[in-house]
């Protein structure tokens, strides 16, 4: 029964959209799994002890490569994206490799993805007369004609666009997972608890820490498109930089980074609390959402580092270890 | 002056010292021996407060020190020179007397005190513009027994102050804790080196796996067969 | 050729006094780092406060600028300090890495906050101090003081670390931690006016940067990646390095404005560092890596 539980609630989560719920709602769901399918993929390295502070770079290649390569090359997504990928995977190789190799870990890692970010930031504000620059750019429309269009991966339909982010999000969580069970992950887990002496009994460092930045930095480029692609609008400050680095950081420890559920969470929190607050409070109070985001967060790193659902799984199993125990007795 | 009555302490999971009783008079140098891992660190640790004890009452001339923090036992006249020196490297010599003299009712006697250090120690005179690090570890004993003295001490905690010094090292630093009880400072020293150590000390206490084993005046723990036999080799 | 030169020079000047500025934020954020281990994410937003504070206590308030700036000095100080107390000292434990987060949820916390309490309109202090001209360079006096008050500071920082009990104590904190109680001090105390010491040096940059800029919630964003970058290319933790690493970014930042646009400036600046980093992880000074 346990077993089945999980895929009875993706059918649930399938089913969910037929049952004539209105557009707003299904937009929250989209943003949800959408986003928590890029918090996961931060997470693959977050949980490994590799913080990085400048996913927002992958996140804007992208957003920003899609939109561009349509309006100025006319290239659709299909086209595009392949070469977006291995441009970031050659970005993330390029700037883990030197990383890893030099050690260069925690404080100066994370600040070192800090630059990356910001370097992509600064490049889109720089490059404003074909990106727009801080006004941001939409993708030319493809849907004059049609309600959707293939080629340029426009649906205006939301439900398409639901099965598609859910369709990612469950290949995000099947990546984590596969990740999860490799050895890499004990591995990985070894290193950063004591690097020196995982490399001492032969494990490839390097070549593990580049295998899961890679795989990371791949999945948020998606995202990145996907986003771009259902929103039909970009701008840097959402798509890169420190802002949305930290949201990513944000969502998955809130949510709990150890777990693989917990980005999923920590999205879902996260998109909740800004829709309550601004239901409750309206349009005009500005600036609420980022403070209690903030307070959150320090509150969550002081009393709950494993995150809501890394802690509740812990108070779980806690509970349930306590009867083995006394019947061993 | 010191006194410890059936003091147990430990660590996580882990229990170090048990029921350790002991005391030190005023002007006594008392000699803690004992072999590596019995606890002696521990012991001063937990004197110095930076270990919590579970069990026991420690006094200092009669003032409980078991709840008093760990910064505030210089005001109660204790110093302690740690384990391998533990100066801070990039301060110069005199920099590191002057942090011994940090608290207030020391700074009063700053210079007079650095004057008698640099008496006691002609050689910290000579490098007081040096960083600590560069010092050899023989100076490095000495600075660090001398920031200690800089708090005017009215007992004086020695960890292990010859571990990992050159033999000929290790004579002048004992020469420097005789020279210091005869000036009738009070002493209370850790040692591994026990020949050394009991002839420049009053009375002894030998620490084995966290119990006090044997007491009594250097004289007779040198005497003693287990002494003699596990220990001098004789 | 006689008028790129100029220019050139005016920009290198420009530079030299922009690297004042970063020097002082470097300097802030160094000691926090060399002294407690952690680094303050929200450091620019401590800033920004501050130029609210003088702001309003200028222009509200009515006080004049010789009160209003000490002023703001004491609120970011006092900000410092509650940070320390308040958001690092439950971390101090925890790992490395969760006391940066924590402070990165600070910068949340503060922006938003700014926005709630002041708005998201530009303010100016509305202060204008004039342009001169020196040798067909134009400077700006406000620049200049800027960089002369941010010497003085440096100077003045460095002659407490170097000549008071409690800068000796420390630097002493920041070499050896677990020996300090032996010497009757109390860390925690220590780290404290630290942290009040590193708000008081985000006050007064605070002070010279309102004098220069438009206040606005975001405004962090803009100089305080760069402050950390600057601080790990000197080296995390040492102050020289920092200094000297603010002066060579600044270049970067102002001669290459110069060549090419403005943001291409900040990117070369950037790249600079990434490919600095692969050379020398450590950063110039750095010791420890």
């Amino acid at each position: 029964m346990k077993r089945a539980l999980p895929w009875i609630g993706v059918a649930l989560l399938s089913a969910a959209p037929l049952t004539g719920m209105g557009n707003y709602p299904l937009h929250l769901m989209i943003m949800c799994l959408l986003w928590a399918f890029v918090y996961t993929s931060w997470a693959l390295m977050g949980r490994l002890g590799m913080t990085s502070l400048g996913h927002g770079a992958f996140l804007a290649v992208g957003a920003y490569g899609v939109v561009m390569a349509w309006n100025l090359f006319g290239l659709s997504p299909w086209l595009s994206l392949p070469v977006l990928l291995a441009a970031t995977a050659l970005i993330a190789f390029v700037i883990g490799y030197p990383c890893f190799r030099l050690k260069i870990v925690g404080h100066y890692f994370a600040l070192v993805t800090l630059a990356l970010g910001e370097i992509a930031r600064m490049v889109i504000v720089a490059l404003r007369d074909q990106t727009g620059g801080s006004l941001g750019a939409t993708p030319n429309t493809a849907l004059a004609d049609a309600s959707w269009s293939l080629i340029a991966l426009q649906f205006s339909s939301k439900l398409a666009w639901f099965y598609i982010v859910l369709g990612f999000w469950l290949f995000g969580l099947w990546v984590w997972t596969r990740v999860d069970r490799s050895m890499a992950r004990l591995a990985l887990e070894a290193i950063s608890q004591e690097e020196d002496a995982a490399a001492s009994i032969g494990i490839n460092v390097t070549r593990l820490k580049l295998g899961v930045t890679v795989i990371s930095a791949l999945m948020t480029c998606l995202g990145g498109a996907l986003y771009a692609q259902y929103q039909l609008y970009v701008n840097p400050e959402t798509v890169s930089g420190i802002g949305v680095s930290l949201q990513m950081v944000f969502g998955a420890i809130a949510g709990g980074m150890f777990v693989r559920l917990g980005p999923t969470v920590g999205a879902v929190f996260t998109l909740l609390l800004a829709e309550v607050l601004r239901l409750a409070l309206g349009h005009d109070i500005h600036g609420l959402d980022t403070t209690l985001y903030g307070l959150m967060l320090v509150l969550f790193i002081i009393f709950m580092p494993k995150g809501i659902l890394g802690a509740a799984t812990e108070a779980w199993n806690r509970r349930r270890a306590k009867p083995i125990a006394a019947s061993a007795t | 002056m010191l006194a410890l009555r059936n003091i147990s302490a430990g660590y996580a999971g882990f229990q170090a010292l048990f029921d350790v009783s002991l005391e030190v008079k005023a002007g006594e140098t008392v000699a803690v021996i004992g072999p590596n891992g019995a606890g002696k660190t521990t012991l001063l640790r937990v004197i110095s407060r930076l270990i919590d004890s579970t069990a026991g009452e420690m006094t200092m001339e009669g003032r409980r020190l078991n709840e008093v923090a760990s910064y505030e036992l210089v005001s109660h006249g204790i110093a302690h020179v740690p384990e391998n020196r533990r100066l801070f490297p990039k301060l110069t010599v005199e920099e590191n007397l002057r942090m011994g003299a940090f608290v207030p009712q020391a700074r009063a006697h700053f210079e007079e005190r650095l004057a008698r250090v640099y008496r006691l120690f002609p050689r910290m005179e000579e490098r007081r513009r040096q960083p600590a690090g560069t010092l050899s570890g023989g100076e490095q004993q000495m600075c660090a027994i001398g920031r200690a003295l800089m708090s005017g001490p009215k007992l004086l905690l020695l960890d292990e102050p010859s571990a990992g010094l050159a033999p000929v090292v290790v004579q002048s630093i004992f020469e420097v804790v005789r020279r210091m009880s005869a000036e009738g400072y009070t002493v209370l020293i850790v040692e591994q080196n026990i020949r050394q150590v009991l002839k420049v000390a009053t009375r002894g206490y030998l620490l084995e796996t966290g119990r006090i084993r044997a007491a009594g005046t250097a004289a007779a723990l040198l005497d003693t067969d287990e002494i003699k036999k596990a220990y001098l080799g004789i | 050729m006689d008028i790129f030169d100029i220019f050139l020079l005016e920009a290198i000047v420009n530079g030299v006094l922009l690297g004042g500025i970063l020097a002082l934020l470097a300097l802030g954020l160094n000691l926090i780092f060399g002294v407690i281990d952690v680094v303050w994410i929200c450091y620019a937003e401590l800033i920004m406060i501050g130029m609210y504070t003088a702001f309003f206590l200028h222009v509200d308030y009515g006080w004049p600028l010789w009160l209003a700036f000490p002023g703001c000095t004491v609120v970011v100080a006092a900000l410092g300090a509650a940070l320390h107390h308040f958001v690092i000292r439950p971390v101090l434990a925890a790992e490395p890495i969760n006391q940066l987060l924590v402070t990165g949820g600070v910068l949340f916390f503060l922006q938003g906050a700014a926005t709630l309490a002041f708005g998201v309109e530009f303010r100016n202090i509305g202060v204008r101090l004039p342009i001169f001209e020196v040798g067909g360079m134009f400077l700006s006096l406000a620049r200049l003081t800027a960089f002369l008050i941010a010497l003085a500071s440096m100077v003045g920082v460095y002659l407490f670390l170097k000549r008071t009990y409690l800068g000796t104590a420390i630097r002493a904190i920041s070499q050896d931690r677990t020996t300090m109680p032996l010497m009757g001090v109390n860390p925690s105390r220590i780290f404290l006016i630290t942290s009040a010491l590193g708000g008081a040096l985000a006050g007064v940059a605070a002070c010279l940067l309102v004098l220069q800029y438009d206040i606005h919630p975001a405004i962090g964003l803009s100089f305080g990646p760069i402050a950390f970058l600057v601080c790990v290319l000197g080296g995390l933790g040492n102050m020289i390095g920092g200094f000297l690493a603010a002066f060579i970014f600044a270049q970067f930042i102002s001669v290459g404005g110069y060549f090419f646009h403005l943001e291409w400036g900040y990117v070369l600046a950037f790249l600079f560092f990434i490919g600095f980093m692969f050379w020398r992880p450590q950063g110039l000074l750095g010791g420890k890596s």
